[in-house]
C-alpha cells in the first residue's frame, strides 16, 4: 500500500486550519473552521494551530487566538503576497513536515482546494473534499468525514487509517461561526521561508476582488430555482422588503441567470437563516443540504409532488408569479402602515 | 502550435438519481445505474476544441474505466478530438483521488508530449474538483482551476486563464505544460458531426491499456493506492419539518405567509 511521508507513529496530536485571509481579515469559512476545530480538540485534548500565509500578516494572528487557535504558524513573505498555488503548496508542505499534523483541514473556496489538491498528492495522504461533517474519534485518533450528495440523500462516512496528515475540505457555512474571545492569547512560530522568486511559475495578471456576498449569515433567504426561468426581480423585491438576500439553486446559476456565490447547496453555500423562501425549487438532495439549517422552510411550487416538500415547513402548491407578487404586495402595506 | 498536444479527461459517470446503496457492502451500486459523460467535461471538451481550431494541434482524450464505455468516449471524437486513451484494469478500480490521479498521470506519461490537459470544474457523481489540481502535482505541470476563458500564447508556450472569483476575477499566467479545469456553463458544449460520426467509430482510433501496458507501481493503484476508505453510509440526517400545506387565493396564501414571516423575523 502507498504510504504517506509520515505515519501515525510520527504525527503530532494537533489539528491544524488553514487560513485563509484577504486584505487583513480571515475569510468566514476559517472563521468557522476554528470554532469546530477548537470543539474536537477539547474533546480530544489535542492543540489546535493555525497556518497563516501571507506578507505582513501578523496582527492577523490575534484573531485566530480570539477563534480558538492554540499556535499560529506564520508565514510572512513578500513572495506570498497573493495567493499562488506554487508558492502556497510549497510552504504548506515545509511546515507541515517540520511540524506533522494528524490533521489537517482547509475551506473549500477555489484557493483552499487548489492547494488541498496538490498538497495531498505531495505528502501521499488521503483528501476528503465538501465534508458537511467532521468528528475526531478521540480513541482512535482518526478525523470521520461525512460526504453527502451521492443522490437520494446517503451520508457516507470516510476515514483514513494509516495516512497522515488526515485532510478535508469544508464548503463555506456548514459549521456555524463562533464567538471571538478578545482576551484568548496564543503563541506564533514563524515559519523560515525557503522560497525563491523563480519557482513561482504562476503569474497574476490581473485580480480585481470586490466585497462578495456573504449568504452564510443572512436573516432571510429567497431562493429561486429552475421553476422561476432566470427571473430574479420578484425575488430580489421580496428579499429587500424582508430584510434578506438572494440565492438561487445551481441551474439558475449554470445558465447564467446568477452569480455562482449566489448559489446554495453541497457545492455552493450552507445558509442558517431565521426563514428560507424556495421557489420553483423541485428539492435535489444537494440543495436541500444548504437551507436544512433554516429554522423555518417555505416552499412555493407548481408540482404537489415535487420532493423540496418532504424539507419544508410551510408549502404552497401554486405559481410563483402569482404568489410572490400577492406576498410582496400584502408586506408593502403593512410597510407603509407602520412608516404611517 | 501545429504540434500541440491537448488531453481532455473525460469520466463517465452515473446518473446520480439511479445510484443506490448496497446495504450490506456499504458501496455505492452504480452498476444498475445508466451511464453519461460527466456533464462539465463537456466545457472543457469544448474549450479544447475552441483552442484546436484557432492554432491546430491535436486532442486526445483520456479516461479511467471499463470497457463498456467506450461508445459514450467516441461521441467525443464524433465532436472534434482525434483519439481515445482508456485506461481499463480491474486493479484500478475503487481508486479515490489519490490513486485516480496517479493512474491518469501515468497514462499522459505514457501518450507522451502532452502540453495541456482540460478537465471539467467537478465531476456529477464526486463533485469534490480535486482531480485536476492532483493530475497537475502528479505530473509537475501548472495548473490554473476553474477559468471560463482561455488564451494561448503559442510563441511563449504560456497559458492565460480567466476565472471568477469572490465578487471579482482573476487572470493568471502560467508556463506550458499545464492542468486546467473549466467552469462549468462557461461555454456551449457543441453536438457530435454526424458528418464524421462513422470515422469517429473507426476501431483504430482507441488504445487501451492496462496496468501492465503503464509504468505503474501496484502499490498506488485502486484499492491499494486509495487512503481512505468509506466506514459507514447512512441516511443524511434531516430536520423533521411541519409539512403543512397553505391553500386558498393568492391573496389568502400572501396574508398568511405574511404573519408566519412576521413571526419569525
Amino acid at each position: 500500500m502507498v504510504a504517506s511521508l509520515y505515519g501515525v507513529k510520527q504525527a503530532k496530536k494537533a489539528i491544524w486550519i488553514f487560513l485563509e485571509q484577504e486584505g487583513g481579515k480571515l475569510e468566514g469559512v476559517s472563521l468557522e473552521l476554528l470554532d469546530k476545530g477548537r470543539q474536537m480538540a477539547d474533546n480530544a485534548n489535542w492543540s489546535l494551530v493555525g497556518l497563516l500565509i501571507g506578507k505582513d500578516v501578523s496582527e492577523i494572528a490575534d484573531e485566530a487566538f480570539s477563534y480558538g487557535a492554540d499556535v499560529v504558524v506564520l508565514a510572512d513573505d513578500p513572495l506570498l503576497d497573493v495567493f499562488t498555488v506554487d508558492a502556497y503548496t510549497q510552504v504548506t508542505y515545509d511546515a507541515i513536515m517540520e511540524h506533522k499534523p494528524s490533521v489537517f483541514l482547509l475551506g473549500a473556496t477555489p484557493n483552499g482546494r487548489d492547494l488541498a489538491g496538490r498538497l495531498a498528492v505531495r505528502v501521499r495522504t488521503g483528501l476528503n473534499a465538501d465534508c458537511t461533517n467532521l468528528n475526531l474519534d478521540k480513541k482512535r485518533g482518526i478525523l470521520v468525514s461525512e460526504v453527502t450528495g451521492f443522490g437520494g440523500g446517503i451520508a457516507a462516512l470516510i476515514e483514513m487509517q494509516n495516512h497522515r496528515p488526515q485532510m478535508a475540505t469544508v464548503r463555506p457555512g456548514v459549521f456555524p461561526p463562533g464567538e471571538p474571545d478578545k482576551k484568548r492569547k496564543g503563541k506564533v512560530i514563524k515559519l523560515p521561508i525557503k522560497l525563491e522568486a523563480d519557482t513561482i511559475k504562476t503569474k497574476v495578471v490581473e485580480r480585481v476582488v470586490g466585497e462578495g456576498v456573504d449568504l452564510t449569515q443572512v436573516p432571510a433567504l429567497v431562493v429561486g430555482g429552475r421553476g422561476i426561468e432566470g427571473d430574479f426581480g420578484l425575488m430580489r423585491e421580496l428579499a429587500g422588503l424582508i430584510g434578506g438576500d438572494v440565492g438561487a439553486t445551481r441551474p439558475p446559476v449554470d445558465d447564467g441567470y446568477i452569480e455562482r456565490e449566489r448559489q446554495i447547496g453541497q457545492t455552493g453555500v450552507v445558509c442558517r437563516p431565521k426563514v428560507s423562501i424556495n421557489c420553483g425549487v423541485s428539492g435535489a438532495f444537494h440543495f436541500v443540504v444548504g437551507v436544512q439549517e433554516s429554522d423555518i422552510v417555505i416552499s412555493i411550487n407548481t408540482d404537489q409532488e415535487a420532493p423540496i416538500f418532504d424539507f419544508t415547513d410551510y408549502c404552497i402548491v401554486g405559481d410563483v408569479f402569482e404568489i410572490i407578487p400577492a406576498l410582496t404586495a400584502a408586506l408593502s402595506s403593512v410597510k407603509e402602515l407602520a412608516h404611517g | 502550435m501545429a504540434n500541440l498536444h491537448m488531453v481532455v479527461c473525460l469520466k463517465v459517470v452515473p446518473k446520480p438519481e439511479e445510484i443506490r446503496v448496497d446495504k450490506k457492502t456499504n458501496r455505492l451500486e452504480r452498476t444498475d445505474a445508466r451511464s453519461e459523460l460527466n456533464p462539465p467535461d463537456m466545457n472543457a471538451m469544448e474549450m479544447a476544441l475552441s483552442i484546436k481550431e484557432r492554432y491546430g494541434g491535436k486532442i486526445s482524450i483520456l479516461t479511467m474505466g471499463p470497457p463498456y464505455f467506450e461508445p459514450l468516449l467516441r461521441v467525443g471524437l464524433a465532436m472534434g478530438a482525434d483519439h481515445i486513451y482508456l485506461l481499463s484494469d480491474r486493479d484500478f478500480g475503487g481508486a479515490d483521488t489519490l490513486a485516480t490521479t496517479y493512474t491518469l498521470a501515468k497514462g499522459v506519461e505514457k501518450i507522451e508530449g502532452v502540453d495541456l490537459i482540460f478537465c471539467g470544474e467537478e465531476s456529477s457523481d464526486g463533485a469534490t474538483g480535486q482531480v485536476p489540481p492532483g493530475l497537475a502535482e502528479w505530473l509537475d505541470f501548472n495548473q490554473i482551476t476553474m477559468i471560463n476563458n482561455i488564451e494561448l500564447a503559442p510563441r511563449k508556450k504560456t497559458i492565460r486563464g480567466r476565472r471568477e472569483i469572490k465578487a471579482g476575477h482573476e487572470i493568471l499566467e502560467v508556463p506550458l505544460p499545464a492542468v486546467v479545469s473549466v467552469a462549468v456553463a462557461s461555454n456551449e458544449p457543441r453536438f457530435m458531426d454526424y458528418r464524421i460520426k462513422d470515422w469517429a467509430f473507426e476501431e483504430e482510433r482507441m488504445t487501451v491499456w492496462s496496468k501492465d501496458d503503464l509504468d505503474v507501481d501496484a502499490e498506488y493503484i485502486g484499492v491499494s493506492g486509495s487512503p481512505t476508505i468509506v466506514s459507514d453510509l447512512a441516511q443524511a440526517a434531516t430536520r423533521e419539518r411541519k409539512r403543512e400545506f397553505l391553500t386558498g387565493t393568492p391573496e389568502e396564501i400572501a396574508d398568511k405567509l405574511k404573519v408566519i414571516l412576521q413571526d419569525a423575523l
